[in-house]
């Protein structure tokens, strides 16, 4: 099992957002979350990232308990977090923001990022930019790509698609699968995007109120009483 | 010309520049000049230390002068009962670095905030100034030296070539000392930022949070920094109280802390070199301006002899008119005439391949 989440609460403040999530991914899974706006989907990433201190159930990355370790130190064992916004480095360039990704071997940086670009053909003639200078779809390869730098075993994506042109959200699902096909990726993607979800991922969580509440295949969101119903979006 | 090479070219150009200097300045400058420069050499130093923390490490500390004045002292205190100037200097060093550490230990691994770290520093200043300032009487000693109080510790020995107690450095020594330090420490810490720990510690003033979350531990390389600033400024102050043979509690006090970071405004954040030309220019107009007596009645005349009014019309000036510094809006103006010069000549060659087709 590469993640093993049990009764998962935390909150801002004394505010509580979840109030006991369970779920489980395993290797090589792509998993989907979809959830009406304020349920609490950035919400769970930042706790399985522990940027919010979890204030009662469980957390188990590939075995290792996790639940109260620091987000530096998640991000060590394996976990990659993508979050909403991006948040490149927009004051160093494209190159070192992808420097900076490479926290596991210190010696080959050249030889990973060589590596991950190979899947990033579009950030090759941008490495001398600095990153604020990109447009918003480089800017999430940029931050997708640094991601993958620090060899993440398990990745967690917030809205990749939030305002991108179509062209890079395809860009993007190709290199999600290559990833997946090449080196086993695992990834937990929070997304409002239907067709977005549904390209990448096997089993979709439908969170309501702070609680998983129910599980659908990607084929199911072709139904649009069932996706007004559970996720809030007309379409 | 790429932004490398210039690069390049501007760390040669410092390092020519500073050996010159180094090497011709006692031929020709007066006794009285090389010693005037020597301060500004020692205090250079001690911009580059908050240069470091501040302009890269994102840390902004009022209490430099806190580091400065305890290297001051310790060298002071050591040097009276040790009388061998070796260990002296090293625990000016390492003192200062240790005060730092527990400092910064408390402020990163508190998780206080810019603002706040700002105020205890600045607190921790004010709180050494008071105590330091209180031990007038005999009563307080460290061994055998005298604290002084207010006094302050006059006739500090100098310090000496190792282990040869009686081969002391003179003024012209003190002068090749305190520049070749600052060209050492200009060109270290060039190294150091030039590296993996560098260009981490940059990325977390970027973006604190997202370092974090890639895998940086951000409280234990702004540690690593602020110990490292910390130790920077304790050497100068051991260099000061050198020069003076004289330190005293007014080291540690406010205008001394202020203008620390006047200098680092002035020459510009996030440069190591502005910093270094901000102190030197800075001092060497404070040293004019005071030496200006007022000569006539005429109003220019009397605001001329008034430094402080001078200084500060000049950092307002720099905050609302130079926000960004000397150095890097230097730099920004000489990139705007390069490229002025390649869109002249870009403009200059389409007709003629206009012609060609």
């Amino acid at each position: 099992m590469m993640l093993d989440v049990q009764g998962l609460r935390t909150g801002y403040g004394r505010i509580p957002i979840l109030n006991g999530v369970s779920f489980t991914v395993k290797v090589g899974e792509f998993i989907g979350i979809l959830g009406h706006n304020g349920m609490g989907k950035t919400t769970l990433l930042k706790a399985l990232m522990g940027y919010l201190p979890a204030t009662g159930g469980l957390v188990r990355f590939d075995g290792d308990d996790v639940t109260a370790a620091e987000p530096y130190q998640r991000a060590r064992l394996g976990l990659g977090y993508v979050p909403q916004g991006r948040e490149i480095f927009s004051g160093l360039t494209v190159y070192d923001n992808l420097r900076m990704g490479c926290t596991k071997q210190a010696g080959s940086e050249r030889d990973t990022i060589a590596e991950v670009l190979e899947e990033f053909p579009r950030l090759k003639p941008l490495l001398d930019r600095s990153g604020g200078a990109l447009s918003g779809g480089e800017q999430q390869l940029l931050a997708l790509a640094r991601c993958l730098c620090g060899k993440p075993r398990l990745v967690l994506l917030d809205e990749p698609t939030e305002g991108i042109q179509p062209s890079i959200i395809d860009e993007i699902v190709e290199i999600l699968l290559q990833q997946r096909n090449k080196s086993g990726l695992t990834m937990i993607l929070v997304e409002q995007n239907l067709d977005f979800i549904a390209a990448l991922s096997k089993r979709i969580l439908i969170i309501q109120k702070g609680t998983i509440t129910r599980e659908v295949r990607p084929d199911d969101l072709g139904d649009p009483s069932l996706v007004g119903e559970f996720i809030g979006i007309t379409t | 010309m790429n932004a490398r090479t210039l690069n390049f070219l501007g760390m040669g150009l410092v390092g020519v520049i500073g050996v010159a200097f180094l090497i011709l300045t006692p031929r020709f400058a007066e006794l009285d000049a090389v010693l005037e420069l020597t301060i500004y050499m020692i205090m250079a130093i001690l911009a580059l230390s908050l240069a470091l923390i501040w302009g890269y490490g994102g840390i902004l500390c009022f209490g430099q002068s806190a580091f400065f004045g305890l290297g001051a002292y310790t060298y002071a205190i050591a040097m009276f009962n040790i009388g061998e100037s070796t260990v002296p200097l090293l625990l000016a060093i390492a003192l200062p670095a240790a005060f730092a550490a527990l400092l910064g230990y408390f402020v990163f691994y508190g998780r206080i905030s810019d603002v706040y770290l700002g105020v205890i520093t600045l607190t921790v200043t004010l709180i050494l100034f008071n105590s330091v300032n209180s031990t007038a009487g005999p009563e307080f000693h460290i061994g055998v030296a005298r604290l002084g109080g207010f006094n302050g510790i006059p006739g500090i020995p100098p310090l000496n070539y190792p282990g040869n107690r009686t081969a002391v450095i003179d003024l012209e020594g003190m002068f090749y000392l305190s520049t070749a330090a600052l060209l050492a420490i200009y060109f270290g810490l060039r190294l150091l930022l030039a590296s993996r720990f560098g260009r981490i510690i940059v990325g977390i003033r970027e973006n604190e949070r997202r370092a974090e979350l890639l895998g940086y531990d951000p409280r234990a390389y702004k540690l690593a920094i602020f110990t490292i600033g910390g130790a920077l400024a304790g050497f100068a102050g051991c260099l000061f109280a050198n020069w003076g043979n004289f330190v005293s509690p007014t080291i540690f006090g406010l205008a001394q802390s202020a203008q620390i970071i006047i200098w680092v405004i002035v020459g510009g954040r996030g440069t190591l070199i502005g910093p270094i030309v901000g102190c030197i220019g800075i001092q060497w107009l404070t040293t004019a301006l005071g030496a200006n007596q007022p000569s006539g009645s005429d109003w220019w005349t009397r605001l001329l002899a008034n430094a402080p009014l001078v200084l500060g019309i000049i950092l307002v000036a720099f905050v609302l008119l130079v926000p960004k510094g000397l150095v890097p809006t230097l730099g920004d103006f000489g990139q705007w005439l390069l490229r002025a010069r390649t869109r002249r000549t870009t403009s200059a060659l389409e007709p003629k391949q206009a012609e060609e087709r």
